[in-house]
């Protein structure tokens, strides 16, 4: 006889007809959209701002270069002393006094030049005033020289590598940074996924072994089956809440973006990378688009969702067979801190290897060696895999996990089995390798 | 085929621990078996056997003379004693949930779930969640889940822990009519008063073993030791007394009588016939009290679990 079906439409429909996991499913977007929103509007607040800094140029030679921006209006204050500079910049209460001293010698004047503030300015602002003076004097220096600075300027060359693979693929920086994102996110959605709805399939299996109906259950039921239902019921649950929070995030973002005008796209990287891309090199902005474009043509969109498919599919349930074999094996979930270490641990790791390795050099041996490893493979492939990743490799990996899914299925269900019958004392390791044998 | 389930020499260990060590029992079909022993004997693991949540690691089952398999599950209802339902899920979905997966379409269930409602008066609960009902109703919804698909053997343990006299007495009538309907019914309690009452037939486990089984009637035989409880009134209690000692083996006696009479426990000698007994008691006074003293469940059981 088979339950199955029967099993996950129970579990589904529990799972999904649960008040706290409607009230999450309705409250988590409109909770994320409310924070974005205030972070959105609070940093364009901060960015609003202006900020008066009063500069005591006695050289003479430097203060032509603060132009006052949309964020900072620099005032210039002239024939005083220091200390008169100093009461005058407290009583108004401006941001900070730049004061330079007055040196022949360009080398020394640069070493006796300070900013006085009532709080510790930001790294932005000293090493934009830095840079500011730093130019200046660098060209004053050139000029006296009797180096022409505008010949200098004219002869300045900006490059651009044109990236193209052998196959005539063309590539670009932008291009790795789109593929490090869409790698990025899936590796993230796995991890999530995981500790969500692993943890939602550990809770189902202590409140079946708390509400001591389990025993009913398995007289009519194979473990293994009730345990793969429960597995892929709340996972049938999961994607149904997640698909909810993309629609209707997505929608009420758009709505709060509209009404309040605040742009939430707007901080994402690609664009930031963009324009200050377009600006320091010097290039027109339509290049970049043009690359921007060309970085989604070239992501092997359809190997990535391929992949996807499977590797979440393997991952989850490496994982969650795991979660379920602990829910089983202890009484409440107090219990279940000294067993949850050795799952969180290959999975945070693998987070990190995304985050640390697979940016730097997606093909390195340890991205590469922990994209074979079965429980971080999963994370750490799906980040891979935007970077192009031979198939053969991509195989050879899944056939591992699958492997590895199915031991640890029949492991699981081995203490599953045993565990969901006892109850009283929180079993050791020790105990648990022995169930393994009954 | 006069049995229902055979269980031939079965054995399980869990690590060193033997917790069930050869045995053996055959349960007659349409009897009540009375599956006892103390705490931690091995009744709940044998019980697990032969519902299939556990596998024995030797010895061999047979229900209705077919070896145990996959399809007897919707053969079998089982009440555990660490029973318990899902306390957020309403009545009526939970029953029909678990009634399906003991192979019960869901219409069937639905039709059968209605007659076993109203015959246990637990009719409007269909859409109340369990945690909202007495343990008690909850007890009968448990009850009803068990035997809602007609099981050829029927497992309670400890059927009426949590009940109330009044529902015990109803669940006690209920099983009584399944077993005349034609099932077959292992109970495994404590109470010995209801073995006594509802069972057949008995088995007896003990630290892993079975020490004593049968019909429950040739077991009581086989354990009476042709004593009489006697109450006489002579017009010397102490002289009768130093005699009937000197023939017979003899301990005071306990019972309410209504006059001062001599009240004595009397075990006779090999041979000696009842009958024969009575008249000579007859001719050293007036007999009012005269009873065979059959050993109950709760003596056998207390005594051979001591003795082994």
């Amino acid at each position: 006889m088979n339950h199955l079906p029967l099993i996950i439409k129970r579990e589904y429909l529990t799972k999904v007809k649960n008040k706290s996991f409607i009230i999450m499913t309705i409250l988590s977007p409109i909770i994320m959209i409310v924070l974005i929103s205030v972070v959105a509007y609070l940093s364009q607040l901060n960015n609003n701002k202006t900020r008066v800094i009063s500069v005591l140029d006695e050289s003479e030679i430097v203060k032509d270069v603060f132009k006052n921006t949309e964020n900072t209006t620099y005032h210039i204050l002239e024939n005083m002393s220091l200390s008169d500079a100093k009461t005058i910049v407290k009583e108004t209460s401006n941001y900070g006094l730049l004061h330079i001293e007055k040196f022949d010698d360009f080398n020394k004047l640069a070493k006796h030049i300070k900013f006085y503030s009532e709080e510790s300015p930001s790294l932005s602002l000293i090493s934009g005033l830095e840079s500011k003076i730093e130019k200046k004097l660098t060209n004053l220096k050139l000029q006296k020289k009797g180096v022409d600075v505008e010949m200098i300027k004219a002869s300045k060359i900006s490059v651009n590598l044109g990236q193209e693979s052998f196959e005539g693929e063309k590539t670009s920086k932008i291009d790795s940074i789109i593929k490090l994102i869409f790698g990025l996110a899936a590796g993230y959605l796995l991890f999530m996924f995981i500790i969500i709805y692993g943890n939602m399939i550990m809770r189902s299996v202590i409140e079946e072994k708390t509400s001591r109906i389990i025993e009913v259950i398995i007289s009519s039921v194979k473990p293994v089956q009730l345990m793969l239902g429960k597995i892929i019921g709340t996972s049938l649950a999961g994607i149904t809440q997640f698909i909810i929070w993309l629609v209707f995030g997505g929608l009420l973002m758009t709505i709060v973006s509209l009404v309040l005008g605040i742009s939430l796209f707007d901080s994402s990287i690609p664009q930031q990378e963009l324009i200050d891309a377009a600006t320091n090199g010097g290039s027109d902005m339509s290049f970049y688009f043009e690359s921007f474009k060309i970085a989604l043509q070239n992501m092997p969109f359809v190997n990535l969702i391929i992949a996807f498919v499977l590797f979440f599919i393997g991952g989850y349930l490496l994982y969650s067979s795991l979660y379920a074999a602990i829910g089983a094996a202890v009484d409440n979930e107090t219990d279940t801190q000294q067993f949850m270490l050795p799952i969180l641990m290959p999975l945070i790791l693998a987070v990190y290897i995304g985050i640390f390795t697979v940016i730097e050099d997606p093909h390195g041996t340890v991205s590469t060696v922990f994209s074979f490893i079965p429980l971080t493979s999963p994370v750490v492939m799906l980040m891979r895999i935007p970077f192009g990743v031979p198939l053969w490799q991509q195989l050879l990996s899944l056939l591992i996990l699958i492997g590895t899914f199915m031991l640890t299925v029949w492991f699981a269900a081995k203490i599953y089995r045993v565990g969901i019958l006892m109850y009283g004392k929180k079993p050791s390791y020790k105990e648990l390798i022995k169930w393994i044998k009954y | 085929m006069n049995n229902i389930l055979v269980t031939d020499s079965v054995s399980k260990n869990f690590g060193s621990f033997k917790a069930l060590n050869n045995i053996s029992i055959e349960v007659p079909k349409g009897s009540i078996f009375g599956l006892l022993g103390p705490n931690g004997a091995g009744k709940t693991t044998l019980i697990r056997i032969i519902n299939q949540i556990t596998m024995p690691d030797k010895g061999t089952v047979y229900l209705d003379g077919e070896l145990l398999n996959q399809d007897h599950i919707r053969d079998i209802g089982y009440l555990p004693e660490e029973r318990g339902l899902y306390k957020s899920m309403k009545v009526g979905e939970q029953a029909l949930y678990l009634a399906q997966l003991k192979g019960l379409s869901k219409t069937e269930a639905k039709s059968r779930l209605k007659y076993w409602f109203e015959r246990l008066e637990v009719g409007d609960w269909w859409n109340k969640k369990i945690q909202e009902l007495s343990k008690g109703m909850a007890q009968k919804i448990q009850f009803v889940v068990t035997v809602l698909h007609e099981p050829k053997l029927l497992i309670f343990d400890e059927p009426f822990s949590g009940f109330d006299p009044i529902n015990a007495n109803l669940i006690k009538d209920e099983i009584l009519r399944l077993r005349d309907n034609g099932a077959t019914i292992i109970f495994s309690t404590h109470r010995m008063e209801s073995v006594e009452e509802l069972c057949d037939d008995i088995a007896l486990i003990h630290k892993s073993n079975k020490i004593l089984d049968g019909k429950l009637v040739d077991v009581k035989r086989r354990y009476k030791t042709n004593t009489y409880e006697v109450g006489i009134k002579t017009t010397n209690n102490d002289n009768l007394d130093q005699e009937l000692s000197e023939k017979f083996s003899v301990s005071k006696a306990n019972f309410k009588t209504l006059d001062n009479e001599l009240k004595l426990n009397i075990k006779l000698n090999s041979g000696d016939k009842p009958n024969e007994f009575l008249s000579y008691l007859t001719t050293k006074g007036e007999v009012s009290h005269f009873v065979e003293l059959i050993p109950s469940v709760n003596d056998i059981f207390i005594q051979t679990v001591k003795n082994n």
